[in-house]
């Protein structure tokens, strides 16, 4: 795994995935993109630096000691939890759905003639990551599954003559590059920030990527070595913001900003306030400050807002800028 | 140590590289059509390699569970319990995977490929079962294309260091003098290659100079200036490896032509703001010669005049080719399995079958004691497949003189109309004008409406009315649209009169007689289209036009975008 911090530049993408892995509840970062700028790079370099997490042991969802859920085979007094790694998990190109949602257990039921419910990925994903690469390739029919568990949170399955549900929270994280075609507007809805990736222009930042990734390749270790105390700088920055994000202050002046320029932007329904105030909290966390300012609306709007946009195909001027020149507008006054 | 030098020609060098460093330098596009050429390229780089690597062939066609395994249905009758078949992706571990007309595959094969390129990784979760394991393997990806959209998927092509292309027989002999343990020597030293870091900073000038965006052009190069180095038997990359690093690496991927700054707005592919992005460092940052000048004498000539226009025009089509494939019956959203009971040329889904024959298990074993699945007609499950057509939707518009401007103006106020539907349906768009003495492909097939507009307005008036060449023009686009597995639509925008025959020569009467023609061939080759009179009163003259086209005709001055748009939308229908 590439280290986080030895990415070199491409500072949206990284504030993005911190301030996912500080509150779930941003709801997911979408990077969009030039090919080779490492977004794939930069989203499993972010497993390694996500704080562990309790989970019941034997449990398929990943659930908490005291989750109302039905652990398959374990009796709810014999319940143990232990940490596990927080799951990162990927949504392969060319996955069916009866892996996604989970399905009758084939083996079990030719062999035995029993009727048990394997768990798919959605359950392995239960509150951890899912992450999409390509996300524009996936088929429609998939793309139906996730967007309504991810509104719900929920699992149901009813097919083969089971009938189960569970819990299924998680955080979308998807890549891809828009040449390949675009995002149906209710999927690109379900991310709360999306960050344009683009390629470094300037020749010193392109030399260093190459030298790191050479660095990289050459001995993996070493290199890992070399970069883990920066990483773990940001994981216990993570888990710090984590710790204060419940305490960060949002004063009414700060909420009439963020709603006056989700209306200069005219985005449709209220979630991307929502977005913008849970992710300008979250930044505010990072950087252990106790009080959202102007400052962290500017920063985190761009990615907050930018594909909220009422969508209008024959506008030239990109989203960005023109959530950046309403921000200019409304935090100047 | 002595100093060995790599083989002359291209071809033979790429073979040499890319058998010893393969993981590093992912593959090579093969361009050209099969035959005594391929095939010698093929057996030179195949003598290189250990007789026990794989080498695996993936037709074009190849099913999703073919590629990355999946059930295996005769095991699991024999075993009585599921059995699963390991993949292409898998099997090809250690060794070299061989697309078949690479520019035909599906999106979706390209990028699992590519994924797994990428990763080292195989991830597979289909049919009731995961499983994961470390592939990897090289690319020979077998170009056939002939046309400029025939070529292999941009995703996968970024993913492959080398492109060959066999215009000639490739002189293979030069690899004889390698050895297998050779190869081997050099592969132990390829990562204690020294580079200067001057070379490292002229790659990234020179590939920025071609419009090379993607970084791993740079990591390619560096790749193959060691690789080069370690099989010469130096320690460090001379002039002479990164001079053929830049040779091989670049010019396939070259977007535009080393230009003075100023050209450097109108060279850049995209949008108005990576213009500006782009154009910053080129000012201070201006190559080094030596290597630009290697690549521009590599560029193909054909190459170069795209490369020349484009840094003209700035109308660059988008490499993508968004959307699920169209053209097999075998993929889609499956809108459920039916039973069937000798299904033909249609594909069994396994895990429905087995479903419906487990609960009957014990009782058809009766007394026997095999643990073999009794499977019965009545078990058997095909997919239904359920398609999305991608729709093209090809706006072809008089822009001569005859056009007065106002009606040219309106003529775009509708196809902008129009274009919101487009965007709306996903369509795609392209975009032809006909004046003077021809007809011009302003804009290929693109869902960017905002490149559509822009052409749209900077889109001149005046001139004779060459209809015949118009109609040639779309004609050929639609067709090519059509091996594509795309639906085109034709939009004409004309007022049926023509001036200008199909040679370019002025007078009215062949030019009547030569789009009378051109039109004939729409029906012919059963190409929908729609006919928008633009002229201020209907004419006969448009409507004839229309029914030699078999084109459905809708007069302008009635036409509202929205009408025009239902029309367009039941022509597509029908």
């Amino acid at each position: 795994m590439f280290p986080f911090s030895a990415i070199v530049g491409q500072d949206d993408m990284k504030l993005a995935l911190m301030i996912a892995a500080v509150d779930q509840s941003v709801g997911g970062v979408l990077l969009f993109g030039d090919r080779g700028t490492g977004k794939s790079t930069a989203i499993r370099a972010l497993a390694s630096l996500l704080p562990k997490m309790r989970a019941v042991v034997g449990c398929p969802y990943n659930s908490e000691l005291g989750d109302e859920i039905d652990t398959p085979g374990v009796p709810d007094d014999k319940q143990r939890d232990r940490l596990v790694p927080v799951p990162v998990v990927d949504l392969p190109l060319g996955v069916t759905e009866d892996r996604v949602v989970g399905a009758l257990d084939i083996e079990k039921a030719l062999v035995h003639g029993e009727k048990a419910f394997e768990p798919g990925l959605l359950a392995r994903a239960n509150r951890g990551f899912l992450y999409i690469d390509e996300v524009n390739l996936l088929e429609d029919h998939i793309v139906d599954l996730l967007l309504d568990v991810a509104a719900s949170g929920e699992n149901v399955v009813e097919r083969e003559g089971l009938s189960v549900r569970h819990p299924a929270r998680f955080v979308l994280v998807g890549s891809g590059n828009p040449e390949e075609g675009e995002l149906r507007p209710q999927l690109l809805d379900r991310f709360g920030l999306t960050v344009d990736v683009r390629t470094p222009v300037e020749i010193k930042q392109r030399v260093e990527v190459i030298k790191r990734r050479d660095a990289y390749e050459a001995d993996r270790e070493v290199f890992r070595k070399k970069w883990s105390r920066k990483d773990g700088v940001l994981r216990r920055q993570i888990v710090a913001a984590r710790d204060i994000i419940d305490d960060v202050v949002v004063r009414d002046d700060i909420l009439a900003k963020v709603a006056e320029i989700c209306i200069a932007l005219e985005t449709d329904g209220s979630r991307g306030e929502l977005t913008l105030l849970r992710a300008s909290r979250a930044l505010a966390a990072l950087n252990g400050k106790t009080e959202v300012t102007e400052d962290h609306l500017r920063r985190t709007g761009p990615l907050a807002l930018g594909h909220r946009l009422r969508r209008n195909p024959l506008d030239e001027s990109s989203a960005v800028v023109r959530v950046d020149r309403v921000l200019a507008e409304v935090l100047a006054a | 140590m002595n100093h060995r030098a790599l083989p002359q020609e291209n071809a033979a060098a790429v073979a040499l590289l890319l058998a010893t460093n393969p993981h590093a330098l992912g593959g090579v596009i093969l361009g050209g059509l099969p035959g005594p050429w391929r095939d010698s390229w093929l057996s030179g780089y195949r003598s290189l390699l250990d007789s026990e690597q794989p080498w695996k062939k993936v037709p074009v066609n190849i099913g999703d569970d073919r590629l990355l395994g999946g059930l295996d249905f005769a095991a699991t009758i024999a075993a009585g319990r599921p059995m699963y078949a390991t993949g292409v992706l898998e099997a090809a571990n250690g060794g070299v995977l061989v697309l078949a007309m690479a520019e035909r595959m599906r999106p979706l094969t390209a990028s699992v490929i590519s994924e797994t390129m990428d990763s080292g990784r195989l991830q597979v979760e289909r049919d009731g079962a995961r499983r994961e394991c470390d592939t990897h393997f090289s690319v020979v990806a077998l170009d056939e294309g002939l046309e400029p959209d025939e070529k292999t998927p941009d995703g996968l092509a970024e993913r492959l260091a080398f492109h060959v292309r066999l215009d000639q027989s490739p002189d293979m002999s030069e690899l004889a003098q390698w050895t297998r343990s050779d190869l081997q020597r050099a592969r132990r030293r390829i990562n204690s290659i020294r580079i200067r870091q001057s070379l490292l900073e002229q790659f990234s000038q020179a590939a920025f100079a071609f419009g090379v965006s993607t970084l791993r052009a740079e990591l390619f190069m560096l790749s193959v200036a060691r690789t080069a180095a370690a099989l010469s038997g130096r320690r460090a990359v001379t002039d002479e490896h990164a001079e053929l690093a830049v040779r091989l690496v670049l010019p396939q991927r070259a977007q535009r032509l080393p230009q003075s700054p100023q050209d450097d707005v109108e060279a850049a592919p995209r949008e108005d703001e990576e213009q500006e992005r782009e154009q910053t460092p080129g000012k201070r940052d201006m190559p080094d010669d030596v290597l630009v000048d290697a690549v521009l004498a590599s560029l193909p000539d054909k190459l170069l005049e795209q490369l020349a226009l484009s840094a003209t025009s700035s109308q660059r089509a988008s490499g993508g080719r968004g959307g699920p494939a169209t053209k097999s019956r075998l993929r889609g959203r499956p809108v459920g399995v039916v039973v069937e009971e000798r299904p033909q040329g249609a594909r069994l889904n396994i895990l429905a079958t087995l479903k419906a024959a487990a609960p009957w298990q014990s009782v058809r074993r009766g007394d026997s004691n095999t643990r073999r699945l009794r499977l019965r007609p009545e078990d058997l499950h095909i997919n239904r497949y359920e398609d999305r057509v991608e729709t093209t939707t090809i706006f072809v518009v008089d822009a001569s003189g005859s056009q007065a401007a106002q009606r040219l103006a309106e003529v775009k106020g509708a196809i902008e109309l129009l274009l919101n539907d487009c965007y709306v349906r996903r369509d795609q768009v392209a975009l032809i004008a006909f004046r003077k003495e021809g007809a011009d492909v302003l804009l290929e097939p693109t869902r960017a409406l905002a490149r559509v507009k822009r052409s749209l307005s900077a889109l001149p008036g005046g001139g004779g009315t060459p209809l015949a060449a118009g109609l040639d023009a779309a004609r050929a686009m639609a067709l090519g649209l059509k091996r594509l597995g795309r639906v085109p639509a034709v939009v004409l925008m004309t007022d049926g009169r023509a001036n200008i025959a199909r040679d370019g020569s002025p007078g009215p009467d062949q030019a009547e007689v030569d789009a009378r023609a051109s039109a004939r061939l729409f029906r012919v080759e059963g190409i929908e289209s729609l006919l928008v009179d633009t002229s201020r009163r209907p004419k006969p003259r448009a409507q004839a036009l229309a029914n030699e086209m078999g084109a459905t005709y809708i007069a302008l001055p009635q036409a509202d975008a929205n009408r025009i748009s239902t029309t367009v939308q039941r022509t597509l229908a029908a």
